[in-house]
């Protein structure tokens, strides 16, 4: 408690520097997304800004966990007892991300029909939503 | 605090010293929210998995594109979430505040800030409302996916039935959220805090509070930007 005094000024300074950095990462976020839009579908580039994107957001998390939720303040016991369970995502991510892109795989290899669905582009389902879209035009109109 | 962290662990388990150095019900908000972070962690890795193992994807920025009260096919992806992100993150930071001013048992600041957080709150869960609204009426629902793939393919119902999931139970958290911030904003007028000597309760809320805006860093990136 001794250390409120001189803790009071710098506590709001951390406040206004996290939520300063927590913006700028989201604007930077928000440019990226707006800069994926008209990107190739397939190409690494996509992929790259995906990853910078994934980063981006933990570097957020960071923050937010860190100072907002303030247990970069805390002990290193509380530290870790929240922390160290919060590793089991690293193997929980990646075994079922990569069992699913193997589903996948094994699919596109053995499951024509799997296959084929993928490479049908839908027209009539386009239609459909602009009929729709016509309907919904004459419905405001009736109004 | 600083005290605390000198002593040596042995010392520092065998009793008569707060081992984490925080009170009983901050720790067990900490646990919780570990538990709940595994629950959303399940539910976006189930995500992840099952848009890795299917060949296309509705694309975000077609589905997302609208904005209220903007006309019809007004194409502005990204553009209405990312109004969302602010207000949360904004409510975050009014959550500190109210937090930083219950340290100093600055009740007035406590209030004020409590009610920028309410409002924060309540504007996000109304963002999320109109969204949602906006999409049943285009025909998304659970089991009901009007969107297309990327690539012009047919899509399955995967798409919106994650998306209503995981935002929806998200948004309930926002929900019960402004119902704790709300409890805590009359306690504080009634004076409990006051009463006790020390506003800990506006932490622990805050915590959950913060960790709805860390779920939302999640959700947001994960259906929207990538």
């Amino acid at each position: 408690m001794e250390h409120t005094a001189e803790h009071k000024d710098g506590a709001i300074k951390e406040i206004v520097k996290v939520t300063i950095i927590l913006s700028i990462l989201t604007v930077i976020e928000l440019i990226l997304g707006f800069w994926m839009i008209d990107m190739a579908l397939d190409s690494g580039l996509r992929l790259a800004v995906k990853g910078t994107i994934v980063i981006l957001m933990m570097a957020k998390a960071f923050y937010i966990v860190g100072y907002f939720m303030h247990l970069k303040h805390e002990i290193k016991n509380l530290i870790m007892t929240i922390v160290v369970p919060l590793c089991l995502f690293i193997w929980f991510i990646i075994a079922f991300l990569y069992d699913g892109n193997s589903f996948r795989d094994l699919r596109n290899t053995y499951d024509p029909y799997f296959k084929e669905q993928s490479t049908i582009k839908v027209e009539k389902k386009e239609e459909g939503k602009a009929a729709k879209h016509d309907e919904k035009k004459t419905e405001e109109k009736k109004h | 605090m600083s005290t605390a962290t000198t002593v040596t662990p042995a010392k520092m388990w065998s009793g008569g010293k707060s081992p984490f150095n925080v009170e009983y019900g901050k720790l067990m908000m900490w646990y919780f929210l570990m538990s709940d972070a595994f629950t959303f962690g399940a539910f976006l890795i189930s995500y992840g998995t099952i848009r890795f193992s299917t060949n296309g994807w509705p694309n975000p920025n077609e589905v997302f594109k609208s904005f209220p009260f903007a006309p019809e096919g007004v194409n502005a992806p990204l553009v209405f979430v990312s109004i969302m992100t602010f207000i949360l993150i904004i409510s975050s930071v009014t959550m500190v505040l109210a937090v930083h001013a219950g340290h100093n048992m600055d009740k007035k600041k406590v209030t004020t800030n409590l009610i920028w957080t309410i409002i924060g709150g309540i504007a996000f869960l109304s963002c999320q409302a109109w969204e949602w609204n906006h999409l049943h009426h285009e025909g998304a629902w659970w089991g009901s996916n009007p969107f297309l793939n990327h690539d012009g393919t047919a899509s399955s119902t995967n798409f919106t039935n994650y998306f209503f999931t995981i935002t929806g139970f998200h948004g309930f958290h926002v929900f019960s959220g402004v119902i704790i911030n709300i409890i805590m904003l009359i306690m504080t007028l009634m004076d409990k805090f006051e009463q006790r000597g020390h506003y800990l309760m506006i932490e622990k809320a805050g915590l959950y509070w913060h960790f709805v805006d860390l779920v939302w860093v999640f959700v947001f990136t994960c259906f929207y930007l990538i």
